[in-house]
């Protein structure tokens, strides 16, 4: 018994080298600069020991823009895409002819380069002096005005950036949500079609509940991937997204290191740790409210 | 409530290229099933009798032919118009739910002037849990129950919303052996309390014979002889009905008819009278061998198992189709196991004559050959 378990701990040991080092140890680092004031990374040295770091980022408009917007990402496009990559999951099972092309056809934007993406939408979105874009031809047909997505007013900014992270995320939500729903035996629905259950009610009493682990395991990804939106801004609105009012706390944290008004990894770190206590949260909260709704057989 | 079927038929395409042409699962099938009479569809696997069930319970539509429920005719009716309830072979019932609201389930889906208030559910509920006797279970889910828990938990779903047919997919293949037995006769005991016309489906003989009122042979799509248990046993219409009921089976030998005498290799085992000469399959039950110094079967003695009140000798004939002959004899008969050879003699009645290329049954008038 006691040479099985030192056994399974050295086969554990390589996996649990690399995480201390590339993982954990980083973590800690991070915790420990949020309280150091002024650290400097290439002289190793810092003024005082405290929370001016946190004031400081917790002052800053560009942070409280930065959380603002993170969370209206957040809220708008994780119901959003799940919502909707469950529709057309349901919608993909319930097809015969031409669902694997299908299927090929909505997982695409996956295998898709994020960046090019962002440009493509760009292109779609933007006004230009040559031309209004591809969206706001069709917005002139409907008899709307032609609105600038990319250099316009914040709504159309955020707009966009919601439209593409919804594009964005969805495939892989399709793609698992079809194999979950691949997953539920056919008797079940045999069984509700004999007793006479309306194809409403066995959405909502059968085929919900039953691939209700993994509708939990995309929201809690989809909020922590959410909240870790970064390139998505970039590839829209270019770097400089304090400018366009368009940044979010990841992309706060990068400025705070690298930007232009970069070199401050005290108030980088302090960021990264709000982020990480808010994700946390949510995700806490998620696994609360799972407890009831998701049932694991 | 009655069951007719009437030229059921179902086809189904072949797989891949047309040219494999359709598969027909049922096959004609023109039979009624009396009012409240419990009826097993009994044959080997792939011959149709799970389509069936499903044909008469809506989930497939037939190809051609009509089911008609009493007098109304079910043929284009979607199941839960027809007022049948099912039991899936694997019980389908629904993991997330507790007994309680598994059994509720059918319930909650009456609209209109069928609709019912919770307590009415509530009560319906406990009474269809009385009936299969497991009310003390109401509150568990499904996979904290055992496989005979289960079943009842799926018989008492079905049985709720009072269908006038209930339908049972292989009831018991999935429990183990003693609960299989005590299985079925508590399905025996629930059919015979509400009076419910039921269909079940089984491959297991044993299973058909014992509870059946009434059941149904069936081969390839095709009914092979409908009646009461022993009489399908005593009677079979031809050789796989002969070959398909009956523990331990019936032994089937080479024979011959040879001017009114029925030949089993050289041995002339009985007089058949009326019979043309012919080669011929000859079907012998265990329990139609009587031991006999000087009867007319002469077999290589195997080995003896005795079994309490029965032993069963195992011996070879080069005429047997099977490896060994098993023939079961009462317990009083004294055999010597040292001996190469065992002689029998045989009941005219547990002895049944076949055409050897189509298996039809062949009938004859008997004495025994003295």
């Amino acid at each position: 018994m006691e040479k099985q378990n030192l056994k399974g701990w050295l086969y554990l040991l390589p996996a649990f080298l690399f995480l201390g080092v590339f993982m954990i140890y980083p973590l800690i680092d991070v915790f420990v600069y949020s309280f150091e004031e002024g650290y400097n990374s290439a002289s190793q040295t810092f003024f005082d020991v405290g929370m001016y770091n946190y004031s400081y980022v917790l002052h800053d408009p560009y942070f409280l823009q930065a959380v603002k917007n993170t969370f209206i990402l957040v809220i708008i496009t994780v119901p959003l895409s799940t919502g909707l990559a469950l529709l057309i999951s349901l919608g993909l099972s319930s097809i015969r002819p031409l669902k694997e092309l299908f299927q090929t056809v909505y997982f695409l934007p996956y295998v898709t380069n994020t960046l090019a993406v962002g440009l493509v939408f760009m292109i779609l979105f933007k006004k230009t002096a040559y031309s209004d874009g591809l969206v706001n031809l069709l917005v002139n047909w409907f008899g709307g005005t032609s609105v600038d997505f990319i250099d316009g007013p914040y709504w159309a900014k955020m707009f966009v950036l919601c439209f593409y992270t919804v594009w964005v995320v969805m495939p892989f939500k399709i793609l698992i949500l079809t194999s979950a729903l691949a997953s539920v035996n056919q008797v079940y629905y045999n069984a509700a079609r004999v007793d006479g259950t309306s194809r409403f009610r066995i959405f909502r009493r059968i085929t919900l509940p039953m691939i209700s682990p993994t509708v939990f395991y995309l929201i809690i990804t989809g909020f922590i991937g959410a909240f870790k939106a970064y390139s998505d801004a970039v590839a829209l609105f270019g770097t400089n997204l304090n400018a366009a009012e368009m940044n979010t706390i990841v992309g706060y944290v990068y400025d705070m290191l690298y930007g232009d008004s970069g070199g401050y990894p005290s108030y980088a770190s302090a960021a990264a740790i709000l982020l990480f206590a808010i994700v946390l949260t949510i995700t806490c909260i998620n696994l609360l409210v799972s407890r009831k709704h998701v049932h694991y057989t | 409530m009655k069951i007719v079927l009437e030229h059921l038929t179902k086809k189904f395409p072949g797989r891949g290229r047309k040219s494999h042409g359709e598969v027909t699962a049922v096959n004609n099938f023109d039979f009624e099933i009396p009012d409240g009479k419990l009826v097993g569809l009994l044959g080997p696997s792939g011959c149709g009798k799970s389509t069936t069930l499903n044909l008469i319970c809506g989930l497939q539509k037939p190809t051609g032919g009509r089911i008609l429920f009493g007098e109304d005719d079910v043929t284009n009716l979607p199941p839960e118009h027809r007022g049948v309830g099912l039991v899936f072979q694997n019980y389908a019932l629904y993991p997330h739910l507790t007994v309680k609201k598994n059994i509720t389930f059918p319930l909650e889906n009456l609209r209109g002037a069928d609709k019912l208030t919770k307590s009415e559910m509530e009560a319906r509920a406990l009474e269809a849990a009385k009936l299969v006797q497991i009310e003390e279970l109401m509150d568990r889910r499904p996979g904290e129950l055992s496989g005979g828990q289960q079943q009842r938990v799926a018989i008492a779903r079905a049985l709720v919303k009072m269908p006038r047919v209930l339908l049972l997919d292989e009831p018991l293949s999935n429990l183990d052996a003693r609960l299989r037995l005590q299985t079925r006769e508590e399905i025996r005991r629930i059919q015979k309390q509400t009076q419910i016309t039921t269909v079940f489906v089984t491959h297991d003989q044993d299973e058909a014979m014992s509870i059946s009122d009434l059941i149904v042979v069936m081969k390839e799509g095709v009914v092979q002889q409908i009646g009461r248990p022993q009489e399908v046993y005593d009677d079979p219409v031809n050789l796989f009905v002969a070959k398909f009921l009956g523990t331990p089976p019936i032994n089937v030998f080479q024979g011959a008819v040879r001017a009114e005498t029925l030949y089993i290799g050289k041995d002339a085992v009985l007089t058949v009278k009326g019979v043309a000469d012919q080669e011929v399959s000859v079907g012998i039950r265990p329990e139609g061998f009587l031991l006999q110094e000087d009867g007319p079967l002469c077999c290589h003695l195997g080995r003896i198992e005795v079994m309490g009140r029965d032993i069963s000798v195992v011996s070879t004939h080069e005429c047997c189709e099977a490896p060994a002959i098993r023939s079961i004899i009462n317990a009083e008969n004294i055999v010597d196991a040292s001996s190469e050879f065992v002689r029998f003699a045989v009941k005219p009645r547990k002895l049944y004559l076949f055409r050897r290329d189509t298996g039809e049954r062949i009938a004859f008038d008997t004495d025994p050959v003295q």
